[in-house]
């Protein structure tokens, strides 16, 4: 697919109408919710997206009339702000909102308000839960479309959608990539959503981690499992550190955050054994120095840290935009 | 003695003994620079060889020096029990050339500083090779992993939380696969700890009697089976830090048949001594596990002959008067054994014909593969860590004969057969007998 730096308003919305789809589920809650054409069509929706937040009038109307409620359990600051903007440049009327998290009767306290918020008559949802499976629950008691922005150790599909629209940008494309995710995937929602788009994509998908943060079963999910770190970044184009949770430092999953840096740790000596045109990811937010090395998270020439942030916005008006557009069909 | 072995030594018309090959036959050996230069065959040199010491071993065994993977030194810590140097000399004496002492010391080794303190102590003693093991978990509490990859990287051997078993399933189970993505060997004790909780002694007849506490021989197995059901679960390698029942036994052979990575120690006190031996109330068969009954013992010999039991340790423990000058019950358990552990075996050669080379691979080649060493075999190339031993000769252990600082030896006044001649570390002789 070509990509053209449309400035012109004119041309850019015409671009958004053409690439615009409806999106093949009411809801997005994982990331096999997609198939690859799918996932190819919102990349190229997303990247219209791009040149238009680049521009001063960001302004869109295709949501005119929607309302997009943030519902968020789980304190986010970057991924409620990122579905916020993506909703008000498409012009949608947003609210966020941050119950507090009930520490007993979770699902109860979920359920009732889910059918709350069903009464307002929102159109989109879009969930953050502490709880594996929170998002699904949801979809099954509100009449809108729900999005899922990350449910316990479960899935963050958006996150992986941003993932691949950032490597794309950087590399042109996805497949025959060798991407190695490193860290804890054993708590990772990010990890298992982007296992899932980067296998559909056909990326050659590596794990990387000590035993006790990769999962037993991880070598069935059409990944290549590693517990040295230099063995699993070798010959890599892309390396994705995942965030080392503070509960999971002191002694119950690794000894300490200095032996943790020492072998799982991204320094520039580790990454020298990877391909030559490698760029590292992170989802954030970082621990610098202990699953990063802080002179390689700000070296813009490897670092895709900062692009991901900006893809965010657009991957997320993607997908904001294709569950509209479902809406109207569904109507 | 410390100095370094310049010119090159021949053992000459020996019995070569190497449970790595295989070879137990005449033979001598070539030493130069540290390590073994020539194996032959035969038992004499051909004929104009270079300048070299020739020692003429008589026909005695020679084998490689023993590796005993389970220590324990008063330091840091606990000095007047014994130190380093003073382990080293024992073990010198014993035939021991390499020695792994334990990390439940004060304080405990379980950081990459400590592992260092020890091994530059050992290098400055120069007397036989002194390997660290490190705490699983820190201060063994059983609840955070301790640096292993660290420790591991700065040469701790293998990881154990020694005499306190990590109870908590969850906890052991991560330890075992931590350990395991940096190819570390756990090393772990079946003691399920509400069972031998006050017990001195195993439950029986005989404890009764003696109206002491007891332990249940089975709580070992309840242990174990536990232990063995995480290694299934985490695919991980474990050493089972000394068995002493036939149910454990039993347990060990079954869990090996299923494919797991398992290895099994035992100490030479329990394939020795039984519960019959704690009769006079003497504190120094008082032992943590227990001793127990001769139908249990008799079964170790047996795992032991068949290869059931990988390594044998000497569970060298020094404890001074003040510790075991006590009543039964409230003496410290422990043995020492570093000077007893070879002549104790080559008991079990005489008394049960075990071969000689079979009781000799727990104790060299055995340890040696599970610790990943290059010693424990006599091949070219492998470091000179050699015994001459002559194995007929009796002798009776007297309190004097004691290197240790710590003289709590079951063995005093038992009549050994076995004789350490000579023990060579790198090439340089770091004992000879009188």
């Amino acid at each position: 697919m070509t990509r053209i730096a449309a400035t012109d308003p004119q041309v850019l919305l015409e671009m958004i109408q053409s690439r615009l789809f409806a999106f093949p589920k009411r809801h997005f809650n994982a990331a096999q919710d997609l198939d690859p054409p799918d996932i190819l069509a919102l990349l190229d929706l997303a990247d219209v997206f791009v040149d238009l937040n680049r521009r001063t009038n960001k302004k869109l109307d295709l949501l005119k009339g929607r309302t997009q409620v943030n519902l968020f359990f789980e304190n986010s600051t970057r991924t409620m702000s990122s579905f916020e903007l993506a909703g008000k440049r498409l012009g949608a009327d947003t609210v966020n909102m941050n119950p507090r998290t009930s520490s007993v009767a979770k699902g109860e306290t979920l359920i009732d308000t889910a059918v709350t918020l069903n009464a307002m008559k929102p159109d989109l949802l879009v969930v953050r839960h502490s709880a594996s499976g929170a998002a699904e629950l949801l979809a099954q008691k509100v009449g809108c479309s729900v999005i899922n922005a990350g449910d316990g150790q479960h899935q963050h599909p958006t996150q992986a959608l941003l993932d691949m629209l950032s490597i794309r940008r950087a590399f042109g494309h996805v497949d025959s990539l060798t991407v190695a995710i490193c860290g804890d995937v054993a708590h990772s929602r990010v990890a298992r959503s982007n296992v899932i788009l980067l296998n559909a994509m056909g990326a050659n998908v590596r794990l990387v981690g000590p035993p006790t943060l990769i999962p037993g079963d991880a070598d069935q999910w059409g990944v290549e499992v590693y517990h040295d770190m230099r063995e699993g970044i070798a010959g890599a184009n892309v390396v994705m550190m995942l965030r080392l949770q503070l509960e999971r430092m002191d002694g119950a999953f690794i000894p300490s955050t200095r032996e943790y840096f020492r072998y799982f740790g991204l320094d520039r000596e580790k990454l020298a054994v990877a391909a030559k045109d490698v760029r590292v990811m992170h989802p954030g937010p970082m621990n610098r120095g202990v699953e990063i090395d802080s002179e390689i998270a700000d070296d813009l020439s490897i670092s895709l840290i900062q692009d991901q942030v900006e893809m965010g916005v657009a991957a997320r008006m993607a997908v904001l935009a294709s569950l509209a557009a479902r809406l109207e069909t569904d109507r | 003695m410390t100095q370094k072995q310049s010119q090159a030594i021949a053992l000459v018309n020996a019995r070569l003994i190497d449970p790595a090959s295989g070879y137990d036959g005449p033979g001598s050996l070539i030493i130069a620079e540290g390590l073994i230069a020539e194996v032959l065959h035969t038992a004499h040199l051909p004929s104009g060889s270079a300048d070299m010491k020739v020692i003429d071993c008589d026909g005695n065994v020679v084998c490689p020096g023993l590796i005993d993977l389970r220590v324990k030194t008063g330091e840091p810590g606990a000095e007047p029990k014994e130190t380093l140097k003073s382990a080293s000399r024992a073990a010198a004496a014993g035939g021991v050339t390499s020695m792994v002492v334990q990390p439940d010391t004060d304080p405990v080794i379980d950081e990459p500083a400590m592992v260092d303190f020890i091994l530059r102590r050992a290098r400055d003693i120069e007397l036989v090779h002194v390997y660290p093991a490190g705490a699983a978990t820190k201060g063994h509490n059983g609840k955070q992993m301790a640096e292993i990859g660290l420790m591991s990287e700065s040469g701790a051997v293998y990881f154990t939380d020694v005499e306190h078993p990590i109870v908590n399933s969850k906890v052991l189970a991560r330890v075992l696969s931590y350990a395991n993505g940096f190819n570390a060997l756990i090393a772990h004790r079946p003691k399920e700890p509400w069972l031998s909780d006050g017990a001195v002694a195993t439950s029986g007849e005989m404890a009764a009697r003696m109206g002491l506490s007891g332990v249940s021989a089975l709580s070992e197995r309840i242990a174990l089976e536990r232990d063995l059901a995480l290694v299934e679960l985490t695919g991980a390698r474990l050493l089972v830090d000394q068995i002493t029942t036939a149910g454990s036994v039993k347990a060990i052979k079954q869990a090996k048949a299923r494919g797991l990575d398992v290895y099994a120690s035992a100490s030479i006190n329990h394939l020795v001594f039984n519960e019959i031996d704690i009769g006079d109330y003497r504190t120094f068969y008082r032992l943590d596990p227990p001793l127990r009954s001769e139908d249990d013992r008799s079964a170790l010999v047996d795992a032991l002959a068949d290869g059931v039991i990988d390594v044998v340790v000497s569970n060298h423990t020094p404890l001074p008067a003040e510790d075991k000058r006590r009543p039964f019950s409230e003496a410290e358990p422990g043995a020492i054994g570093l000077q007893t552990l070879l002549p104790a075996l080559i008991g079990l050669h005489h008394d049960r014909e075990i071969p000689l080379i079979d009781l000799l691979r727990t104790v060299t080649s055995n340890p040696a593969a599970l610790i990943g060493l290059d010693a424990g075999r006599l091949a070219v190339g492998a470091p000179a860590d050699l015994i001459l031993v002559d194995i007929d000769a009796p002798f009776s252990l007297r309190e004097r004969d004691i290197l240790s600082k710590s003289k709590n030896s079951p063995f005093e006044n038992r009549t050994l057969q076995g004789k350490v001649e000579l023990t060579l570390v790198d090439g340089r002789i770091v004992y000879q007998s009188a």
